[in-house]
């Protein structure tokens, strides 16, 4: 086990190392016009422009630069550590810009994650007891709705009918509780939580059915229904706990996935995350934003990767390490 | 369960043998079974149905543009807009879908969308299921190195952040009319089905890889290896084939994934340049600035021909899976 988890974590490394460097390629290395040139601005002077290529090393090999840049990452640089550097838009550390922005996705990503279980792993386990219901089927449609429906056309459909038409709830934009008291940030959210959580919720339906469906059919089901077991016993302590394990695993991956910034909702809602950021950033070319934003949802989703792998072995005793 | 599956089975064999009296048995290959399982899922057939017409709509769209609503997608009709520039025309016999901010006809922008959504989503899936099936069983077949390279790769591009890398490379590749990788790629479509083909064929190759790891053993393969067949021939001739029904199923649930992702890549305004019309970007137009509080027909419009073409492949996607699946009772 412990050789399996440093294995991991090597592999963890590897794996950021690799991400890290394809970001480098893509964002320094693969444009047709140089970083420096939209660092130097508007109107740069070639003064202006081998200025700035000498002070952030641009002018040094790709493969040097690149080493540079995971040192600063991971032995710090002026502004203290981890290194994230320096944005080419405000002209300042990065550090505060990225912590405020990943509080905001953390808020979403949370709260959409608590809507999808109490609405999507529900319904998945009332539709696998009595499959073909009419129960079922209306599930299995609102599934099957969720998963086509984007959340770039729910958003603005949503914000329609219930900011727009019926005033029931506020527009877009982050309001912050530090700021503006629970109240006011809670309705703001209500609107990103739900789109952000009907797509993962009609999947954890769909999941969480097919699961339980096809653990009620094992023979140990049989076995504690003849023992004279409950109905109710019979799902919830044995049904249940081994049908839930795959949605554990998928939780830990799609909190791990969303952490690095939920791009659309962020952007449909006005959201100041870190996928908002990262939009933007690509768009003005502040090329150390980027990678940032890019490295914490790497982490992120290596991490969930690994801790997912760690606790199956403890939820699932079939699972053995080599 | 057994039961059941009698039944089903049962039943047509019965009816056909109604219609020949004189034999009440006959063989089917499994493509006759799945056609006539498929058949039977009225959801799927009628999703299946609705594509076709999609499809036609798609293809037609020109003439359709032309000679029966004589709007052509980029006509501007000035006249249609108030004098800030707001739309004020919505759904009418004229504008059967209402005009978009330029003065655009919304119907016709809608049909040839359908062409750029079919367009990217069937042509990287293609690439997708061609690369995934290469990789994927030259990992499963051959292992060692190549297996260790091809699953990495598979693990690290599934853990990349995907829309992320996507927008960054179709923005670097659009910023010159070269495009990227020395002009190989060029700003646009065959931009964004690169893109889409590049971050889908992981999913292909790890199912392709699983199935070839399990067939590999089997005594056919090594009865082909006996006879001195190769590596290619036994790949092509008795791997392949026995991959067509998950492969069929996996690269048709992910034509839906894939035109919601060129959707969204249209919609963040990056990739299908502003001239061609596709749904995401007429989503992006209409929820800029909340014009939809305006002009809903613009939302609205290009929204349902979203949800309902990704719906639809949804739909056929389960139902060849359900149909396929020698393990899925038919749902009745």
């Amino acid at each position: 086990m412990i050789r399996y988890i440093v294995r991991r974590l090597l592999w963890v490394l590897v794996t950021l190392l690799l991400i890290t460097f394809l970001t480098y390629l893509i964002f320094f290395v693969m444009p047709p016009v140089h970083p420096e040139v939209i660092f130097a601005g508007k109107q740069p002077t070639p003064e202006l422009v081998a200025e700035v290529r000498r002070q952030f090393g641009l002018d040094k090999p790709v493969v040097i630069q690149y080493a540079l840049f995971v040192k600063r990452i991971f032995l710090g640089d002026e502004y203290g550590w981890p290194g994230l550097g320096f944005s080419f838009n405000t002209r300042s550390a990065l550090k505060p810009i990225i912590y405020e922005r990943f509080l905001i996705t953390l808020q979403l990503a949370l709260g959409a994650a608590v809507l999808w279980l109490v609405v999507g792993v529900p319904i998945g386990i009332l539709s696998a007891l009595r499959p073909r219901s009419i129960l079922d089927r209306l599930a299995m449609g609102f599934a099957l709705f969720g998963v086509s429906t984007p959340v770039f056309f729910l958003g603005p459909v949503m914000l329609y009918v219930f900011w727009f038409k019926l005033g029931w709830l506020p527009g877009s934009g982050f309001y912050s509780i530090a700021k503006y008291g629970v109240g006011t940030w809670f309705v703001h959210m209500i609107m990103p939580w739900s789109v952000l959580a009907l797509a993962f919720a009609a999947f954890y339906a769909r999941m969480t059915r097919g699961n339980l469906i096809e653990v009620m059919g094992e023979d140990y089901i049989r076995t504690a229904r003849a023992k004279g077991l409950p109905e109710r016993t019979v799902v919830a302590k044995h049904g249940l706990r081994a049908s839930l394990t795959p949605v554990v695993t998928m939780l830990g991956l799609d909190l791990g996935g969303l952490l690095g910034g939920a791009l659309i909702t962020e952007t449909v809602f006005n959201l100041q995350g870190l996928g908002n950021y990262a939009v933007q950033s690509v768009f003005s070319g502040d090329l150390y934003a980027i990678l940032d934003v890019t490295i914490i949802a790497a982490f992120a989703v290596t991490l969930a990767n690994l801790i997912v792998d760690i606790v199956y072995a403890f939820l699932d005793p079939r699972v053995r390490y080599t | 369960m057994g039961q059941v599956r009698d039944e089903e089975i049962g039943e047509p064999v019965a009816a056909l043998g109604a219609a020949e009296p004189t034999s009440t048995i006959i063989g089917r290959t499994p493509w006759q079974i799945f056609w006539m399982r498929f058949r039977k899922d009225r959801v799927a057939v009628g999703a299946g149905v609705f594509l076709i017409a999609l499809a036609l709509l798609a293809i037609t769209a020109p003439l359709i543009a032309h000679d029966l609503v004589h709007h052509d997608p980029n006509a501007l009709f000035r006249d249609t807009l108030d004098e800030i520039g707001l739309p004020t025309v919505g759904p009418s016999a004229e504008f059967w879908f209402g005009v978009d901010t330029s003065g655009r006809d919304v119907f016709v922008r809608t049909i040839y969308g359908a062409r750029t959504s079919l367009l990217v989503a069937l042509l990287s899936t293609g690439f997708a299921v061609v690369l995934g099936i290469l990789l994927g069983s030259l990992a499963g077949y051959l292992g060692g190195w190549v297996d260790t390279v091809v699953s990495r790769a598979i693990d690290l591009t599934l853990s990349l952040p995907v829309l992320l890398f996507s927008i960054g490379i179709a923005a670097t590749c659009s910023i010159t009319a070269e495009g990227c990788l020395g002009g190989l790629i060029q700003p646009g479509i065959s931009l964004v089905t690169a893109i889409i083909a590049l971050f889908t064929w992981p999913y292909i190759g790890r199912i392709v890889r699983g199935q070839v790891l399990t067939i590999r053993n089997k005594e056919f393969i090594e009865a082909a290896r006996a006879m001195g067949a190769g590596t290619g021939r036994i790949l092509l001739r008795d791997v392949l084939p026995n991959l067509a029904a998950p492969i069929i199923v996996y690269g048709t649930l992910i034509i839906p994934s894939n035109i919601l992702f060129e959707a969204a890549l249209s919609f963040l305004g990056v990739g299908i340049p502003p001239t061609t019309p596709s749904w995401g970007r007429m989503i992006s137009d209409a929820a800029r600035g909340q014009l939809y509080t305006v002009a809903w027909w613009m939302l609205f419009f290009p929204g349902m021909a979203l949800v309902l073409t990704t719906l639809a492949f949804n739909l056929v996607g389960d139902g060849l899976r359900d149909a396929l699946d020698p393990r899925t009772q038919v749902s009745g």
